[in-house]
């Protein structure tokens, strides 16, 4: 029986599939990303996906795809920050750092769990030598393929499944569109698919697109088409800057948490990780992310809990409420007799 | 942002892209979203100073389910169905035959109103039978399907036998009868059991996921939502039966309005100040106000709906009002909670900064190692 919360080493051997597969996932690494938006592409063309409402100019800097959402399962943001800004978040990362790794407290320089050496920054020259006047931060999002998958979780169908790789998959015919996974994501990634009648600007009339699967939840399947192909996944394959890697999970952790001790070498503790911690609300996420500023800025929550993580206190609470609600109604037919 | 001399032609900020710095408790106390400016730049000044939030460009974080008007009816009577099941169970129990009667109807009309308006809210309508492919305790709808349809078996045998009285045996059943009437004492047991499930477990479903205005209230919604289910069976039933059998169907609309008060209050107490307001503003707010009001207006009723039946017609009506007012404001406040990224994101970083305080630093999805 699976878990609902906490770390969980194989989410794939724990849905059933035997120990065959290793668990793959992204490493979204935005330090490197130059917001070319080709992996939205690639992620559109490969998976048919159909545009995604009327096309428009929405005055966010180079973002005109808006979200994640039922036809877009890769969006790049695009932030652009001043040299305050910057300050904060080389602040707000170093206070991240002293809190240090769990289960060892404040950074000591003691070696850490994984057999990585601890960084101490209180000896690291961690003074920025310069802070531009202006950065612009572009991160690639994607879904999280988490460890405790609220959508999975509380799918009625079972059209949601776990993969041989561990990662989150909709039966695009087995679903019926109840939309119960959307309000199940704490990511606001996955989403029910409308019929796509878009009308693009400067054209009479609406333009009837090709939609599949109109009606059904859609996001990102890590292309399980193309990893049961030995494939990598589109996005990943075509980001010209790795900034997109693709690989077995442990090796994505593992690679996160060596680039983010170099660019704290570097002075730049505004670097942080997220989704890299077994111990969070999701019970870590596939696709692990390095940010460059707190998750808010990227429109990432800073602390995602899996809804059912509490659905046993939840059912508690109900069982509760209906004992009350007999005990209720028989009184008032003991009472009501006079 | 950042503030330069180009500022003055750039376009007015999105609601929800500005930051304050330092003053953790002062926002908690105000709504923190009548803070800063309206968005016409105008008031510039004021709105570096004040919301410690950074979002990206006021854009939502989490996203609703596309639940709408037909799923709020159905959170309506399906609480309607739950608690005339019981209703009728005790009537059968007690041998109050004409409550009983009035119960399993108004059970099966509920149900029969209610089923379609799940299946119609499907994107896809014609699967609806996938619903049951699987049993899953992780998930609350599918525990409500199975709710649902087993309640529904023992509410249409019920209903079957008592259309089949009240037409004098004109039914064309034929050897079927006894079967029928053999069959009755088990529905309805069946449907006296399911009966509060399913008026409670629609609370764990808008408990069970990332809207926060549902989440939220994930601790105290069973109470508010049995409650409701209770007021508006005993309402309608005590509406729709002689006032001399209506005796436990008033006493159970008393205990809802007083459960659902109470129940409401509760739940608010548990959310956070963002999470709560949209149960108390805008358009959802005014559903729940007055909810509240024919609740009351009409558990006052209770107490009179002895002596006419008119107040019990009146009263009945205002109670049955009063629950659908409930479920739809509930529905559309958990809507309105994910417009703004800050109903989302100040509470987290609340709880986040609450969790470090206490001196719990491992479990955070950010970390700096």
């Amino acid at each position: 029986m699976g878990l609902l919360s906490g770390p969980e080493a194989d989410p794939a051997a724990d849905a059933g599939w035997g120990h065959d597969h290793d668990r793959k996932g992204f490493f979204t690494d935005t330090s490197i990303c130059i917001g070319c938006k080709a992996c939205e592409v690639a992620c559109k063309e490969w998976n048919h996906n159909p545009q995604d409402g009327n096309l428009q100019i929405m005055g966010s800097s180079y973002d005109n795809t808006g979200s994640l959402g039922a036809n877009t399962w890769r969006h790049v943001a695009f932030v652009e920050q001043g040299k305050d800004r910057i300050e904060e978040a080389r602040e707000t990362g170093r206070k991240l750092v002293s809190l240090g790794m769990p289960s060892i407290g404040p950074r000591s320089g003691a070696s850490t769990p994984g057999g990585r050496p601890g960084e101490d920054l209180s000896r690291a020259d961690t003074a920025p030598p310069d802070t531009p006047e202006f950065r612009w931060l572009m991160s690639s999002d994607v879904c999280k393929h988490c460890t405790h998958a609220g959508c999975l979780d509380v799918c009625p169908t079972g059209a949601l499944f776990r993969t041989e790789f561990g990662t989150v998959v909709v039966q695009e015919d087995i679903c019926n569109g109840c939309g119960t996974c959307v309000g199940g994501c704490p990511f606001g990634v996955i989403e029910r698919r409308d019929d796509g009648t878009v009308a693009p600007k400067g054209q009479r009339g609406r333009v009837q697109q090709d939609v599949p699967n109109k009606g059904t939840a859609n996001k990102c399947t890590l292309c399980y088409d193309r990893l049961v192909e030995g494939e990598e996944p589109a996005c990943a394959k075509t980001c010209p800057t790795t900034s997109i890697k693709f690989g077995d999970h442990d090796d994505m952790v593992e690679s996160a948490h060596e680039r983010i001790a170099q660019l704290h070498e570097q002075g730049m503790t505004e670097a942080r990780l997220y989704g890299a911690n077994p111990e969070d609300g999701v019970g870590g996420t596939g696709s692990v992310f390095l940010l460059l500023d707190e998750p808010e800025v990227y429109g990432l929550p800073p602390d995602p809990q899996v809804p059912t993580k509490d659905l046993p206190h939840m059912y508690r609470t109900a069982a509760v409420a209906m004992g009350g609600m007999l005990a209720a109604t028989a009184l008032a037919f003991l009472g009501g007799r006079r | 942002m950042t503030h330069s001399s180009y500022d003055e032609y750039r376009q007015p900020e999105p609601e929800g892209g500005r930051r304050k710095r330092g003053g953790g408790g002062k926002r908690r106390r105000r709504s923190p979203l009548d803070g800063g400016a309206g968005g016409d730049g105008s008031h510039e000044m004021a709105m570096v100073e004040d919301v410690e939030f950074e979002s990206y460009y006021g854009r939502p974080v989490v996203k609703a389910p596309p639940w709408e008007t037909p799923i709020g009816i159905y959170l309506f009577v399906g609480g309607l169905a739950g608690a005339s099941g019981l209703l009728q169970a005790g009537a059968a129990l007690s041998g109050n035959a004409e409550l009983r009667r009035t119960a399993r109807l108004v059970a099966i009309g509920a149900v029969g109103v209610g089923t379609p308006a799940l299946v119609i809210d499907l994107g896809r309508p014609e699967r609806f039978l996938h619903m049951m492919r699987v049993f899953k305790v992780s998930s609350p709808m599918s525990l409500g399907t199975w709710i649902l349809s087993s309640y529904a078996t023992g509410a249409g045998m019920t209903a079957a036998n008592e259309v089949d009285r009240m037409t004098g045996e004109r039914l064309p059943l034929g050897p079927l009868r006894p079967l029928l009437r053999l069959a009755e004492g088990p529905s309805a047991a069946l449907q006296g059991v399911m009966g509060a499930p399913l008026a409670a477990y629609t609370a764990v479903l808008l408990g069970d996921t990332a809207v926060p205005t549902w989440n939220a209230a994930r601790h105290g919604l069973p109470y508010v939502f049995v409650s409701s289910a209770s007021l508006a069976a005993g309402g309608m039933a005590m509406a729709l039966t002689s006032r001399r059998n209506a005796g436990p169907a008033r006493l159970l609309a008393a205990a809802g309005v007083v459960g659902d008060i109470v129940g409401m209050h509760y739940t608010k107490s548990r959310m956070h100040p963002l999470e709560s307001e949209p149960l108390e503003e805008g358009t959802p707010g005014k559903l729940l106000t007055w909810a509240e009001r024919l609740a009351v207006a009409g558990g006052i009723g209770t107490l009179f709906a002895r002596r006419s039946r008119t107040i019990a017609v009146a009263s009945g009506l205002a109670l049955a009002g009063a629950s659908a007012l409930t479920r739809f404001g509930v529905l559309h406040a958990g809507h309105e909670s994910v417009k703004d990224p800050r109903r989302v994101m100040i509470p987290q970083k609340d709880r986040l900064e609450k969790r470090r305080a206490a001196g719990i630093t491992g479990d955070s999805i950010t970390t700096g190692w």
